[in-house]
């Protein structure tokens, strides 16, 4: 059947987004965290992360892979609508393009940061500490790159796991929708309070 | 009164399928409870422009002029909707009328929604009980089952839906949630249940289900009320049981 694929690919685009895209971004935002703690603790948090075992085996298929697909195939699904918000100015529709919109921002956000941090350090032109970020962040230009990409970031997140819930039919009725749209504003709030907070922490050190 | 009032409609034209849409502006007498169709009859009784030049009558599509057969569908001042429900003391003039774009226009407001009932035709919405023999009267449906299957079954194939829908367009291939809710309301028919799996596998693609992206404007759209994201959320739900059923076996597929 010709569907068959298309069917496979959307399902697998919205659990990947989630497991393991999703569980790996607030693993990550949580280990920044340590920075708040100082450097010290940062440093090490970061070190026990670098020195799992079979890292390459956890990073290639719970984090590339996954962010691989999940993106190309989010760029099409973001290409194939068209926006009508002029006509239909309702809540959803607007998540619905902004969804699009930070998939887009946060595509290119993602691509930066693992180039400048994984790809530096696996080529072995940085090193994997506090002051990396530090110097990255203390420029006010990526700053607020960086900020524009962890709040696009938590926000695809969040929005988009008010998708998956229905798109996986957890969610049916409307009042369980609308329960989860108060859920998924905590989970965006949360996060990017998270985000932001090490962010302001590697660019001026409180 | 000194002088009459009017009503100005801003009518987006089209000669033929394959000529360009230019607009023409139309000015007519204004009449107590008058709708938008009743505006279209009187151009077309005096097919004369604002600028009093003769031209040929609006055409449109029309059927039952009580919102329940979906006909007369067109975009007006931005909203999709039924024409003959539109009352022109509720409306901001100039009114304007244009085409729904989701369909292509035969002509003027008049546009071609076959790919709708080929959609209905694809999901497979309807009961099939045709056979060499009587099967016999069918299982009795609950009364609170029936009423509220009633509301699916509401669904005129207006195309009001596909044109709220930003995932419907010339770069999608997706088939609207219109027909999907009739997949939901067929699956719930006790005899209509005996072919659920059939009907489920027909939208478990992305021009079926999958080509919903969760904007939620077909539901505040719909001129009937139905319940379409429901209906997607719950034809998400039984996809996926289905989608598990047929990959890996089950003791239970129907």
């Amino acid at each position: 059947m010709a569907g068959t694929r298309g069917y496979v690919n959307r399902r697998l685009h919205s659990l990947l987004g989630v497991i393991p895209i999703g569980i790996f971004l607030i693993q990550h935002l949580t280990v920044n965290y340590f920075a708040t703690r100082g450097p010290e603790a940062f440093n090490a948090a970061a070190h026990f992360m670098e020195s799992l075992p079979y890292r390459y085996v956890l990073e290639i298929f719970i984090i590339f892979l996954p962010l691989l697909f999940h993106s190309i195939y989010g760029v099409y699904i973001a290409f194939t609508a068209k926006s009508n918000l002029k006509n239909f100015g309702y809540f959803r529709n607007w998540m619905f393009m902004f969804q699009r919109i930070t998939g887009i921002i946060t595509l290119i956000f993602i691509a930066w940061h693992v180039w400048e941090t994984r790809i530096a350090i696996g080529f072995g032109w940085a090193e994997l500490n506090y002051q990396l970020m530090e110097g990255i962040l203390t420029e006010p230009f990526f700053f607020w790159f960086y900020i524009v990409g962890v709040v696009s970031t938590t926000f695809h997140f969040s929005n988009g796991l008010w998708s998956f819930f229905v798109s996986w039919g957890i969610t049916v009725s409307p009042r369980s929708q609308k329960i989860m749209t108060y859920a998924s504003i905590i989970v965006f709030v949360a996060l990017s309070y998270v985000g932001v907070r090490t962010l302001i922490q590697f660019a001026y050190g409180v | 009164m000194s002088e009459q009032k009017t009503v100005t409609f801003i009518i987006t034209r089209q000669d033929h399928p394959d000529e360009p849409a230019y607009e023409e502006t139309f000015e007519i007498p204004y009449r107590n409870n008058m709708n938008v169709i009743s505006g279209l009859m009187e151009i077309r009784r005096n097919p004369v422009n604002a600028n009093g030049e003769k031209t040929t009558p609006v055409y449109w599509d029309m059927g039952c002029l009580e919102e329940v057969c979906g006909a007369c569908s067109m975009v007006i001042n931005g909203t999709p909707r039924q024409s003959c429900t539109a009352l022109v003391d509720q409306l901001e003039q100039p009114i304007r009328l244009a085409p729904m774009t989701t369909f292509p226009v035969n002509r003027d407001l008049a546009v071609d929604r076959s790919r709708m009932f080929d959609s209905l035709k694809k999901v497979k919405a309807w009961v099939p009980i045709d056979g060499t023999y009587d099967l016999g009267p069918g299982p009795r449906m609950a009364e609170s089952k029936r009423q509220w299957a009633y509301e699916l079954s509401k669904c005129m194939t207006c195309g009001v839906c596909l044109e709220a829908c930003p995932n419907v367009n010339s770069k999608s291939d997706f088939i609207g949630p219109a027909p999907l809710s009739q997949v939901r309301l067929f699956n719930a028919h006790p005899t209509g249940a005996l072919n659920k799996s059939e009907r489920l596998q027909t939208i478990m693609d992305e021009e079926g289900l999958m080509g919903c992206g969760n904007a939620q404007n077909c539901v505040q759209a719909c001129p009937k009320g139905i319940p379409l994201t429901t209906s997607i959320a719950a034809l998400n739900r039984d996809t996926a049981i289905e989608s598990f059923k047929s990959f890996f076996g089950s003791d239970q597929r129907i």
